[in-house]
């Protein structure tokens, strides 16, 4: 991978990330919904009013306060949450990583359903499993994360309470991290009795944002592989005698992952915009639910903090499979 | 070789153990028990200051700050007042001075007696216009505060007749002055101080607040050792964690859940009119509202019991004013009665008629109150049976804000006006009095009426003169009271759950049965 194909990506992510401040900026100043309406109190004059616009910089023209922004921003300075009363930049970082290992093991769950899909529907075509993963990967497609999450909720958490529905872990238990990744510092401590818990609270949630992203990857593996498999290569090795298992697995996989990869980082964008209904519905403390609290409360800065946020993880997914495409294809490596 | 067979082990090892470790100890999954009381809470704590910023005026939050903080003056389930961290309070003979007596014994949870000086220093703070307390304008209106032992005397600057009432109410809280002034707002908000029954143990944003009982409280000690408010926003999901067994009390959940829930074994229900009443504001910025007729057709065209009865299933009050019967300035004989005929005589007497409708538009909200735009489909259709022909548009209540704030909302607009010290001037007059930033309707005979009443000190005459306005608004048609909420309350049936008319859910009121 050419060094100057990574410094060229990341140095188009600024004008990106700058469109996206602009655009956002400017919409939310624009859009109906006066911050400062809705904190007014009962009595409060004119006056009142007029001073909470100055206490919030919201006196100035678009411009000028995009202009204020932008300088602070520059120096990571994106301001004060009006709703939260915190640094903005100091909550996107204490929640993000919540919505991080979610995403990541939704990812991980999705990737590996979709893989043994993938392969269980090439392996049998023609078959009638080929026809149970298609109506199942048809189905999954078909209803939303959210749906999904309120069904899981049902089902396992009211009907047979086997998983907890709300919040990262449980909050009766005494718990200190260094870092705000959690299962990950648990796992890398070995303290499995916590990871234990904070992956019972994630599970309902992740397999909700993981089953849409599932259907779609299956679906594109397993066409990917099908075609693979009428290559000579494959052929060959049908030849020399390898079993079916192998020549999926070991023949065609390599092969069959390159479109998906390309085709894939589409799919987790919308995995991580899922986080917002699906954090909400779980009350799981990740940006995305914090997202929703500062739409309604129409709290400005927290607002284009948390797209900025979107806008650097998209840009991120779409470099990483980038880089995975450019891994796994020698014609992209090799420029 | 050796070494692919020991990753291929070890990788299958790690996905059963994946797959197993969120199943194992699934015992701890299940409900709070004993000491701890477990809450499923409809809104997220924004911040921990109660008297500074958005949050401080949110009325849905004020359960978690009372939990934590003392307030000057407290206030009994029905809305009475009762001493706070103030045992004493009143004005001197002319209204130009006011003393407070501070409670004797009451700690904060770093074990530090409370002091006048606390008192003086929050009432000072919250009267700058520099720390951002919305209700600065009632603040200031005291200064030159002075100590004497117990007692505070301090110079009336303006006189506000419900200045002891707003130190029940909205950021009339007391804060340690000595430990505020030591790690400064930022370091408060990472480690609040209060002296209420509850200190903080720990705070998850977005996900939960742990608090733990303060034995030494001066009113008592909480019932239960520690309490849980876990922020969980989502109705469905609150209904799923009382019915799962996950939380012990919840609130804010359709009715029909409510009814579901409260008959299951091992649930119960408590339902309690509260101090929130949904009405129609009237715009007479629009020329059809500046006829009377239409006006009062609106108003006895709608069967409010109706509403109450089939879209609420029962759980609703009807009013007719902006009084709640526990308010101060309820006047029950003012009413304003359900009577489609008269509706329509007077449409007719103003040429409208179901050939010839009074059009209009109606804002509303859409699931930000229960049954909310169900209510004014209801309405509109009433209104259609009579010749009024109204158009719906939907707006988030962040627009309702913004348009109130610019006297730019529609001829008619649906909206929810709490008041939880249950004074007139916090709802007639904020609402109905021309020059507030919250009123829609704007007229001189009106004004002149509330006018006088601001600084009205004797208390009979104010509340009676509000009574009046109240009657020539309901005569005028000005605006349309519709009903009084009633908050829903699902709990363990070996919990106690006392309600408060506030729509206050307090842990302190809450005891194991």
């Amino acid at each position: 991978m050419p060094i100057g194909f990574l410094v060229n990506r990341l140095v188009l992510a600024i004008p990106t990330l700058f469109g996206v401040s602009v655009v956002v900026f400017v919409l939310l100043r624009v859009v109906p919904g006066d911050p400062i309406a809705m904190m007014i109190p009962p009595g409060a004059g004119q006056e009142d009013i007029d001073r909470l616009r100055v206490l919030y910089g919201l006196d100035r023209s678009i411009p000028e306060q995009y202009g204020i922004w932008l300088g602070q921003a520059l120096t990571g300075d994106f301001g004060t949450s009006i709703s939260l009363r915190s640094d903005v930049l100091g909550l996107v970082l204490q929640r993000l990583p919540a919505t991080l290992e979610l995403a990541a093991l939704a990812l991980l769950i999705a990737g590996a359903l979709a893989t043994g899909l993938a392969v269980l529907g090439t392996a049998s075509r023609g078959r009638w499993p080929e026809a149970v993963v298609d109506g199942v990967t048809g189905t999954v497609q078909a209803i939303p994360d959210f749906v999904w999450g309120l069904l899981f909720i049902l089902a396992l958490g009211v009907l047979m309470p086997v998983l907890p529905i709300s919040g990262r872990f449980d909050p009766r238990i005494e718990i200190d991290f260094a870092t705000g990744f959690y299962l990950i510092e648990s796992l890398a401590r070995f303290d499995l009795d916590t990871a234990a818990m904070l992956l019972r609270h994630a599970i309902l949630p992740a397999v909700a944002l993981a089953l849409p992203l599932t259907a779609v990857l299956a679906r594109l593996l397993k066409s990917s592989l099908s075609e693979a498999m009428t290559q000579d290569y494959v052929q060959v090795a049908k030849v020399r005698g390898f079993g079916p298992g192998r020549l999926i697995v070991r023949e065609a996989m390599r092969n069959a992952l390159i479109p998906t990869v390309a085709l894939s980082s589409v799919q987790v964008t919308f995995l991580i915009g899922g986080t917002v209904l699906v954090e909400r519905i779980f009350s799981y403390p990740g940006i995305g639910n914090m997202a929703i609290g500062a739409v309604i409360n129409r709290d400005l800065p927290l607002i284009q903090g948390l797209v900025l946020t979107f806008a650097v993880l998209f840009i991120a997914i779409n470099l990483v499979a980038d880089l995975t495409y450019a891994a796994l294809n020698p014609r992209v490596r090799r420029g | 070789m050796m070494l692919s067979t020991s990753r291929r082990r070890l990788l299958r090892a790690g996905a059963l153990g994946g797959l197993a470790l969120p199943f194992a100890g699934l015992a701890s999954t299940v409900s709070a028990q004993g000491s701890t009381l477990t809450i499923a809470y409809n809104v997220d704590l924004p911040a921990f200051d109660p008297t500074v910023g958005a949050s401080a005026v949110n009325p849905t939050i004020q359960s978690l700050y009372k939990s934590v903080f003392d307030q000057y003056i407290d206030q009994n389930p029905d809305l009475s007042f009762k001493p706070g961290l103030l045992t004493g309070w009143g004005w001197n003979e002319d209204r130009t001075e006011i003393f407070l007596e501070v409670r004797e014994g009451a700690l904060w949870h770093t074990g530090e007696p409370v002091t006048p000086d606390d008192v003086v220093w929050s009432l000072e703070r919250a009267g700058d216009p520099d720390t951002g307390n919305p209700i600065q304008f009632v603040w200031s209106k005291v200064g030159n505060y002075r100590i004497d032992g117990n007692r505070i005397t301090a110079d009336v600057l303006a006189f506000e007749p419900t200045l002891f009432k707003w130190m029940a109410f909205l950021t009339g809280y007391v804060l340690p002055r000595r430990y505020f002034e030591e790690v400064g707002p930022d370091g408060f908000e990472a480690a609040p101080v209060g002296s209420g029954p509850y200190r903080v143990d720990a705070f998850e944003r977005n996900a939960f607040l742990r608090l733990k009982a303060v034995p030494d409280y001066w009113g008592g000690a909480p019932a239960y050792e520690t309490v849980i408010f876990k922020f969980v926003t989502d109705a469905v999901s609150r209904v799923a964690e009382i019915e799962s067994g996950a939380s012990d009390v919840t609130l804010e959940i359709p009715y029909d859940a409510f009814d579901r829930l409260k008959d299951r074994p091992g649930l119960a229900g408590v339902t309690t009119p509260v101090s929130d009443i949904a009405m129609i504001f009237l715009n007479d910025n629009d020329e059809i509202m500046q006829d009377r007729n239409v006006r009062l057709a609106a108003h006895h065209a709608i069967n409010k019991q109706a509403i109450v009865d089939r879209l609420l299933r029962g759980y609703g009050v009807p009013i007719d004013t902006l009084q709640a019967p526990e308010y101060a300035a309820f006047d029950p004989t003012i009413r304003v009665p359900y009577d489609p005929d008269r509706a329509a005589a007077l449409l007719a007497e103003s040429g409208y008629g179901r050939d010839n409708p009074a059009r209009f538009t109606i804002q509303t909200t859409r699931g930000f109150k229960p049954r909310d735009f169900e209510m004014i489909q209801a309405i509109v259709g009433m209104w259609r049976a009579v010749g009024i022909e109204a158009e719906i548009e939907v707006y988030e209540i962040a627009q309702h804000f913004e348009l109130r704030a610019r006297d730019a909302l529609a001829p008619a607009a649906f909206y929810n006006w709490g008041n939880s010290i249950g004074d007139p001037s916090t709802s007639t007059g904020f609402a109905m009095f021309g020059p507030s930033p919250h009123s829609t309707w704007d007229t001189d005979d009106l004004d002149a009426m509330i006018g006088p009443l601001w600084g009205e000190p004797d208390e009979a005459a104010r509340i009676a003169g509000y009574r009046a306005v109240d009657r020539y608004i309901a005569e005028q048609g000005y605006v349309i009271p519709l009903l009084q909420y009633v908050q829903p309350i699902v709990h363990r049936d070996d919990v106690v759950v006392t309600p408060h008319t506030a729509n206050f859910l307090l842990p302190q009121l809450m005891r194991p049965a």
